[in-house]
Order: structure tokens, then sequence, then C-alpha cells
């Protein structure tokens, strides 16, 4: 009975998830398939369920706290789905190895661009974007860490929009989450509070992940004694995540960020050259 | 109207029902669970488990352990359209014309790139 193994990584992979605004599937595949032995569908299965439960166990207390930014997150939201279709559809016309080449190289690119910027916490004030000011993008939140009430203006709409749009594409295409492309788009371009990416990234997870996870199910993907233990313990700890995200520095976060960042750049480059 | 408390009514209509959706989906997960331990098999033969919604429904009311847990899930996979459904709704109430639209072409896209799954 490995349940309760299932159920601790799972609380694991909650926590690290709703923090760094990833799914956990990071976490939760290669943990079900290389220590319980799970196929990698069943893995799959769970994962989709492991990204709903971070979001939705996060977001209970990131939207009341007001981290969440829900105009970003549904205006961005578009481009994710647009993507996702987009790229569910040209499956067969585009080299799927470039398109790994290209976004690996984009999240080294951002990984190189968070270490750059060397005074973390502090974020550097930039003029409201015309676009984000049409679409009343601009937002404050307390940050508890801080102690403080930040205000932030939105820059870049087009070119987050676009690197969310590419982001759908690429987890339409190969079916892989987009959590960092979700918080790339979100900092490195528009400018946005790190803390404000990574809750609205895990917002906006949930939504893509649920019209994929519907039909996981029907398709039998989805095994209820894995992915049952994997979405309670996930929802517990992605509640206990989001409590201890408020109270970190912005510059640990990155700090943690950064090295994820790379491992999934140069895993995707990896598999575009062996491709 | 007030730009902050507009947006303050949103995020706390979202996050209440939110908290709603989960504490369900959670319960029924661990009721699943709970049976399981109890009758000691998952009420279906070997390592298989119901994937069609008839099969599903038919356990539900059977109380066969895994019919049970995928209601759960079935739930949890609900609560982030939920999500986006009520947030259209409260948009309507605050009279935000453009996120209104924004949102419902949101849910739209969710609709269609399910039933292009599906197919």
């Amino acid at each position: 009975m490995y349940s309760l193994e299932i159920l601790l990584i799972s609380i694991l992979a909650g926590i690290v998830g709703s923090v760094l605004g990833l799914g956990g599937g990071i976490i939760v595949t290669p943990a079900l398939t290389l220590l319980f032995g799970v196929s990698i569908e069943h893995a799959i299965g769970a994962s989709i369920i492991s990204v709903i439960a971070t979001s939705s166990g996060s977001a209970i207390a990131y939207i009341r706290d007001r981290i969440t930014n829900l105009r970003v997150g549904m205006f961005l939201e578009i481009a994710t789905t647009v993507g996702a279709i987009t790229g569910a559809f040209i499956g067969g016309l585009i080299a799927p190895n470039l398109l790994y080449i290209i976004f690996g190289l984009l999240l080294v690119y951002s990984a190189v661009n968070m270490i750059k910027r060397k005074k973390g916490g502090q974020q550097e004030q930039i003029a409201m974007h015309p676009a984000a000011a049409k679409l009343r993008l601009g937002g404050s939140y307390y940050d508890k860490a801080a102690q403080e009430q930040i205000s932030y203006n939105v820059g870049n709409v087009y070119g987050g929009f676009g690197v969310m749009y590419g982001a759908g594409v690429v987890s339409g295409l190969l079916g892989i989450g987009s959590g960092s492309f979700k918080v790339m788009a979100m900092d490195v371009f528009m400018k946005l509070p790190l803390k404000v990416s990574t809750a609205t990234s895990n917002f906006m997870m949930g939504v893509t992940a649920a019209a994929s996870a519907g039909v996981y199910l029907l398709r039998g993907d989805i095994d209820p004694h894995i992915a049952g233990p994997v979405a309670l313990g996930v929802l517990a700890g992605a509640t206990i995540g989001a409590q201890i995200m408020q109270r970190m520095k912005s510059k640990t976060i990155r700090m943690l960020f950064i090295p994820v960042l790379l491992y999934v750049a140069f895993q995707m480059i990896y598999e575009g050259v062996a491709l | 109207m007030n730009e902050n408390s507009e947006i303050q009514d949103v995020e706390l209509a979202v996050s209440r029902w939110l908290r709603i959706g989960v504490i369900i989906s959670a319960a029924v997960i661990i009721l699943g669970l709970i049976l399981l331990f109890i009758q000691g098999g998952s009420g279906y033969p070997g390592d298989t488990y119901p994937h069609d919604l008839p099969d599903i429904f038919r356990g539900l009311i059977e109380l066969k352990p895994y019919a049970v847990i995928t209601v759960g899930l079935m739930l949890l996979i609900l609560t982030p359209v939920l999500r986006v459904a009520i947030s259209i709704w409260v948009f309507v109430r605050e009279g935000d014309k453009l996120y209104v639209v924004i949102t419902s072409i949101v849910l739209i896209i969710l609709i269609v790139s399910f039933a292009l799954g599906k197919a």
C-alpha cells in the first residue's frame, strides 16, 4: 500500500508548485514513474490532476489576499488557450524539435535576465504600457514579507501575450505544462512583481489544465488509486505553500526559481537535439 | 464607481466559491479512500476502474470506492471552470463589460478545446 507515500510526496509537490507557480508535475511525474513504477500514461494523468489541485488549492488564498491579478490572468488566458488549440492542429506541420530548442533558449535567456536583476525584491517602477492602461491591468497587493502595500504597473503587453501564445502552442504540441513560461512572460516581459507572476501563473494553469484533464479522465488515463492520494496531498501542500510564499522574500523565490528554470530549459534543448 | 472595491468583490466571491468547490471535492475523494479501506476492494475487477460517465455514476450510487474517488476528481477538475464562470457572473454584476467579454471568450475556448479533445 503505497498510498501514504504518494500522499507525502504530493504534499511536497503542492508546496513547491504553489510557491513557484508551476503545476507540481515537475515533481509528481518523475516521482511516480521512478519511485513507484507507475506507467507514464497514469503518471501524466496524475500530474494533470496535480496541476489543477495546485491551482485551486493555492488560488483560494492568493485570490483572497489579492496576490493573483485576475485581469492579467483572464486576458493572457485567451493567448494560452488559443495557442493550445493551434498546437493541437499544427502538430504535423512543424518540427517539434525546433520548437523545443527555441523555447529552451528562451528559458535560458530569461534565467540570465533573472540572475542579472540583482535587486531581487525591489521591483523597478516602469511606465504603464498603453494597452495595459486600456485593459486596466495594473494592481496592488500587500506583501507580507516586506510588510508594505506594493502597487505595480504592467509593461510590454504584446510581448507577454506573444510568449503566452507560444507557450500555449508548445503545450498543445508537446503536452507539457507551461508554468515556467507563464511566470517568464509575466515577470521578464510584463515586469509584474514575481509573487504576482507565480500566483497568476498558478491561477491560469488550472484553467488550461481543466480541458485536457476532462479528456484524460474519459480516456481512462486517470487511475483513482494513484490520482486520489495525489489530489489530496497536493491540495494540502498547495494550501500550506500559499501561506509560506506570502511570507517569503521575492529574492528567495527567485533564487529557487532560477535553477528550476535552467533545468527545464536544458531538458527541452536536450529533447530538441536528441529527437 | 470605486475601481478597487469592485475588484475586491470579484476576488472575494471567486475565492469563496472556490473554497466550497475544493472542500466538497476533497471530501468526496476522502470518502472514496475510506470506503476502499473498509471494503478492502475497489469494487472493480483487477486493476480496472470506471472511466465513462454512465459507469462512474452507476458505481457512485452503489458506493463503489473507485467510482466515488473518480467523482471527487471530476469535481476537482470542474473547479477551475467554475472559477471562470463565477468571474463572468461577477463582472456582469459589476457592469464591467470589457471583462465580461474577455472572460466569456476564455470560457468558450475552454468548451471548444474540450469538445475538440473528445473527438
